[in-house]
This record gives C-alpha cells, structure tokens and sequence, in this order.
C-alpha cells in the first residue's frame, strides 16, 4: 500500500504495464494526469487532433502487437476520439484511451467541457469504465489493458473524473484482476479440433482464407505449415494480408469486393474452405448466398459470436488460431497424406493464375496508380511498413503491393475511416523507428488528418506519404461513374491544397515527381531523410480500380474492366 | 424468417451502466424488448436479468452469444418455455363509481386469485399474478369496466428442477 494522488497511480499503472509512449493532447480535465508525466519517463507524444492520437496508438497498437495508448480530456478531446477507438475496435486492435472528466460533483450538470463519454462509447468499445475513487485507478488501468489485448482484442476506454485524479489515497497495485464475466477461450475443444480434421482430411479442394485473427495471434508460420501440408491455396481477407507472403506459391492474392480473379474464383470452386481469424464482413463475401456455394466451411475465431452470425458453417473451432491450426495439423498428419503439389486443385489453381494474370502495370507517359505502388514495393526493403489511407488507394496497395511478413500491411479494414492512415504510420514508426514506415494514400483521406504532419515533424517520426492524387474522392468518384452514370456529386476535389508547400509549411519535405526516374529517386531520398516527406503523385482522375466485384454480387461475377 | 416471443435470463453484475449496455445490444438491431425485469440475487454484488423479446430465432441466438461476451454479464441462457415458470404481476386501477361494476371486478379479481390492495369509495386497486397470457386475459376481462390505469412488472422466470443459470 502507498499513499499518492490518483495521477500519480495513474502514471505508475501505466510503468507497470511497460507503457513506452502515450499518444494524447493536453486539456483542463486532464491536467493532473499531465502534470503526472513530469515524474516519469514514459513518453508523451503531442498529437494536433485526438483523432489522430488514436489512430497513432493504433498504428502502434498493429506493428508491435502491444497495446497502444492514447489519451485526452474530457467533452470535445473525448468525442475526437470516437472516430478513433471505433476503427480500432471493429478491426480488433488493442487501444486503450483514457479520457479526462469533469469533476465527480459536476457530472451531468452539463458542465463546462462535459461530455457522457462512456454512454457515447458503449458500443464502439470493447469495454468502458469510468473510475469513481482514485484507488480504483491502479484496478481499472490493469483491467483495461488486460482486456485489450486479451481473446479478440479491441479497444477499451477509462474515464477519470479530474477529483479522482488529484485526490490522495492509499493505493494498492494488483498483478492480476479478474471478472466473473470474462472468460477467454483460448484452448479450443479436441471434439471441435476433431470434428474438422475429420473435414479436412476429405477434402479434394481444400482452400484457406484468413484473416486478421491470423496475425493477431502470431499464427502466420502455423498457417503456412497447415496450408503447405494440404496443398490448399490461401486468400486472405484485407485485415489478413500480411499472413502469408504474397510470393508463396499458394497464395492466391486477397478476396472479396476488390479481391484477385484467382483468390474469387478459388473460393467458388473449393469444397472445404478453412477460415481463419475472420468475420464474413459483405466486401469480403459480396453476395452471402452465394459465398462459396460448393464448399462445406469450416470457421476458426476466438469469439464464439463469430460464429455463423453471417455465413452458415458446417463446424467450427473457437479457440485461439494459431492454437486451433496446430491442433488441426496434428491430427491431419495422421490420417491424411501430405498433399501433391500436381493434384487436379493446384492445377486449376494455376490455371486461374495464369488467366487472370494481370499484365505488368506501365506509367505511359502518365502515371497509373498500379505501377507507382510496383515501383514502391521494388524500392522498399521487405520488412517495410505500409499503412494506407481508404478508398482507391487502399484497393490498389492491397493489389499491388506485395507484403511479405505479417504486421507489415497496416489497414483501416471494417470501418474504412479516412484519415487513417497517416498518423497510423506515424503510430507504427513510434513502436518500429527501425523501419521504413509507408502512408499509401490519396488526397481526400491525407486531407482528413494532414495536421500530423506537424507531430511527424516536431516528434522526429519520419514517414514516407506517397499520395496517389487524382483531385478526387476516387472510390466514390468511381461508384459515380460505374452505377450512377457518371453524374459526379461531392467528389471533386479542386485544385488545392498544393501538397509540396503544405509539407513544406509544416517543416517537412514535399515532392511531385513528374516520371517514373523521378518517383524512384524520391522514394530512396525519401528513405535516407529525417523528415517526414510528402510524394505528391498526380494520377488520372478517371482511372478505375479492378477487379471489381459491384455490391450485391456474388465473387466470381468480378467486372475486370468498365 | 418467424418472430416468437423468446425469454432470456442472465447474470449481471450489479452496478450502473450494466443495464444500458445490455438494452444497446437489442437496440441495435432494433429489437422493441418486450419486458424486462431485474433485481439483485442471493448475492447482492450480482443481479438477475430476465428480458422478452419478439424477435427472430436466429438473431436471437447471435445476440445471446454477443451478450455472453459482455464482461459485465456472467451468464446468459435463452429458456426453453417448456421447462420453465413464468410468472408477471399487474397493478390495475379499476373505476367502480358504478356499484353493478365493482361488483364485477371483485368477480374477475376472485377468479384470478387476485388481491385488492386498495378500495376507494369510487375506485379499487388489485394486483393479479400470473403468466403473461393470464394477465392478458384478465386485463381484456375487466377492461369494459374501466380501467383507470395500469401497470405491468413485466415477466420474471425460473428453470424447473435442479437447473440453474
């Protein structure tokens, strides 16, 4: 037991859990917590919009596997977060934002800067709480970390009213708390393990897609083993990109609304589809009906919730993937061959390799998107980091670029908010400054959150943004002219901001290569600089993404061209 | 996709914010819950939930599985009506300015095992136990009568035999 105030419990809950760096702004009922991180060495790292500290701490969150923090004051620094947390908890980061309040005594008096934060976060979180004494704060930080970053992870949010932060009591540390109502199912059940081998093992065209559950639970070199072993190609979904390397020979590309030919076409034509870690979001599955009709599915995912909630299964495994899929192999190897690499399935594989292929992209004489970001990838060590943006941009980095290790494709996947990726990358540089850190993005999303840039700077967090820029909101721009006849309403962009001065502005480098040497040049210079630098490539404005699967449909009716 | 009328119950712990989030999750998928009804346990730290909702079977299942993963929610279990007892209570204030009509209501409230409560000279107020059906039926019985006002606990719900939650 020792006697301190409830911010200096607070920062020294924060040292237990090993917190690095905390990405926040400052603000009246957070005040006491600031002036707390006089006494620690725990990094505050000022963002300019709490919007943007979230999606740092998310970025952080994603290209470490540790719990990203951030955290702000109460009213208007609360509901900058929402945006935030909500990105983060739909595609299972661990956040944890902390969010200063008004004093207990002044709650719902509609007070000056008073918002009810936990009302507004109930259902974008996975767990709130707002402490009430400050002896609860040392019981509540470790709840709140152990709840993030345990089963499927997500984000939690704490509330602390400023009394609770200035008022001294004795504090007790906890190692360990626990819920009654919080249960994790790690280890699956052997009937369930049991059950899908038995699947598995009968499968003439067996096919894999994973998702992000794949990489949260660092089951990457497990899911190759499997794949490998039953000579099953492998689709992942946006958040699973990353699990297996797009160079493997059983990698059919990502699935789903702008998935490859071959990884559609597969999942049609499978008769065992294995998902791992993933949610049968609509852009992944397109028509529910229709997904992968021929197949028995077997689903995998830590949250029984999960389970058939979009897409019938024939059996499932709740547990934790890389867990389940060591399980699942075990067995297999018992009873089943190892599979050939000349069976009729990897044959048909290669056939819709060959197909589908799509002819190696050209900047002629203007750039295309396609090869901008091939000319990226050739440039980048493999061990780089891509965050992206949303939209266009994203569906092309997710075609094209090529990422060979998991957590090294960073992506805003179910809420699809723009403006992500940016300080995100900013978030991933802070947990890897080792790496070369990538913002694929377009001008609508830079333009959401571009104010980082002077975090970037200021903080000495250098990033690459490479903004593919077509003057337009592309992804909507492009719906307009596919379905609504090219009648464009709210997506042009103008002529401004000029990017190479607004970089500039904020102390950063800004750059418009005008060909292809030029890119190239900029990107390796990009590389070598300790300042965030901003590539500014000018696009065609009506370049489309493809393949394409419009909304509704099932996956193999892509449209490959208008 | 056929709507019935399912019950679930479960354990909660018993602080503030539980009940909100607990109601968010039929909300959301814009389910009116039909009734609810909650109160503390052997255990005061926990509280008993029982809530009826019209609703599909499916997505019946998926929210008591969304609800089972609540931190705050212990235990959640969709009752089999086959194996459980369901009883409501109603409050119903009746207009007996009437003689001919006050006599009718004592009638009705004898015939459902009902208590008064209260008798003013112009109005009585019964209670009547039952399950929800028979509370239906009661209050259609007396309602030619006049009914003042009335209220409703909503059901509350035990599993038969050695079953618990």
């Amino acid at each position: 037991m020792v006697f301190m105030t409830g911010a200096e419990a607070f920062i020294k809950s924060l040292e237990k859990e090993n917190v690095e760096i905390v990405f926040g702004l400052s603000g009246g009922a957070i005040l006491p917590i600031c002036d707390a991180f006089n006494e620690s060495n725990i990094r505050f790292l000022l963002a300019r919009h709490e919007q943007g500290a979230a999606h740092m701490a998310d970025g952080y969150a994603r290209a470490s596997g540790k719990v990203g923090v951030c955290l702000a004051t109460s009213g208007p620094g609360a509901t900058n977060l929402v945006t935030g947390i909500a990105t983060a908890n739909i595609d299972s980061s661990p956040v944890v934002a902390f969010t200063g309040q008004v004093p207990k005594d002044l709650i719902g008096r509609d007070a000056f800067q008073e918002v009810d934060i936990i009302g507004v976060s109930a259902s974008i979180t996975k767990y709130n709480i707002q402490v009430r004494n400050p002896n609860e704060i040392p019981y509540a930080v470790k709840a709140a970390f152990d709840i993030s970053n345990t089963g499927r992870k997500g984000s939690v949010l704490v509330d602390i009213p400023k009394d609770v932060q200035t008022s001294a009591e004795e504090m007790h540390f906890p190692d360990k708390v626990a819920f009654k109502g919080y249960r994790i199912i790690g280890e699956p059940d052997p009937r369930e393990l049991d059950w899908a081998a038995t699947l598995l093992a009968r499968a003439q065209k067996p096919m894999i897609m994973a998702g992000g559950g794949v990489i949260a639970s660092n089951a990457s070199s497990e899911l190759l083993k499997l794949a490998e072993f039953m000579m099953a190609p492998v689709a992942t979904t946006l958040m699973g990109k990353g699990a297996i390397p797009s160079d493997h020979p059983l990698y059919a590309g990502g699935c789903g609304m702008h998935g490859t030919c071959e990884a559609n076409s597969l999942i049609g034509e499978a008769d065992v589809l294995l998902v791992v870690g993933a949610r049968f979001s609509d852009r992944t599955t397109g028509s529910i009906q229709e997904f992968s009709a021929n197949s028995k599915i077997v689903h995998i995912d830590i949250d029984r919730s999960e389970i058939d909630k979009n897409v019938e299964t024939v059996t499932r495994v709740v547990g934790d993937a890389k867990l389940a899929l060591k399980g699942i192999l075990k067995r297999l190897e018992k009873v089943r061959e190892t599979g050939s690499p000349d069976s009729p399935w990897i044959k048909k594989m290669k056939e819709f390799r060959e197909k589908y292929a799509i002819p190696e992209p050209r900047d002629n004489p203007h750039f295309k998107a396609p090869s901008v970001i091939k000319t990226l990838r050739k440039i980048l060590p493999r061990n780089a980091i891509v965050t992206t943006e949303v939209g266009q941009c994203q569906m092309w980095a997710a075609l094209y670029f090529d990422t060979y290790a998991p957590r090294t494709f960073l992506t805003s996947g179910g809420l699809g908010t723009m403006g992500w990726g940016f300080p995100a990358a900013i978030g991933a540089k802070a947990a890897r400054p080792d790496v070369t850190v990538v913002d694929i993005a377009g001008d609508g999303s830079f333009g959401m959150t571009e104010n980082s840039l002077a975090t970037s700077v200021e903080e000495e967090l250098p990033v690459i943004v490479l903004i593919l820029n077509n003057r337009m909101l592309g992804m909507v721009a492009q719906w307009q002219r596919i379905f609504y006849g090219r009648r464009y309403v709210a997506v042009k962009l103008g002529k401004t901001p000029d990017f190479v001065k607004l970089a500039e502005a904020y102390g950063a480098t800004g750059i418009r290569p005008g060909d292809t040497m030029e890119l190239e040049k900029a990107i390796k210079d990009a590389m070598d600089s300790e300042v965030t630098t901003v590539i500014d490539v000018p696009i065609d404005p009506e370049e489309n993404v493809f393949p394409m699967v419009p909304p509704g449909r099932g996956l193999k009716d892509f449209l490959v061209e208008a | 996709m056929e709507q019935t009328i399912s019950t679930i119950a479960f354990l909660v712990e018993n602080k503030p914010g539980v009940l909100f989030n607990v109601t968010n999750l039929f909300r959301r998928r814009g389910f009116n819950i039909e009734s609810i009804t909650v109160g503390p346990v052997e255990n005061q730290e926990l509280a008993r939930m029982t809530v009826s909702v019209k609703a599909d079977t499916k997505v019946i299942n998926q929210i008591v599985e969304q609800l089972d993963k609540m931190v705050d929610v212990i235990k959640v279990k969709r009752l089999d009506p086959m194996r459980t007892v369901m009883r409501e209570m109603v409050l119903i204030k009746i207009n007996t300015i009437d003689p001919m009509s006050r006599e009718e209501a004592l009638k009705c409230v004898n015939e459902y095992h009902g208590l008064i409560l209260n008798i003013e000279p112009d109005s009585i107020v019964v209670e009547v136990t039952g399950e929800p059906n028979t509370i239906d039926e009661f209050v259609r019985k007396v309602q030619p009568l006049g009914v003042i006002e009335l209220s409703r606990t909503g059901v509350t719900a035990l599993e038969k035999g050695h079953l618990k939650l």
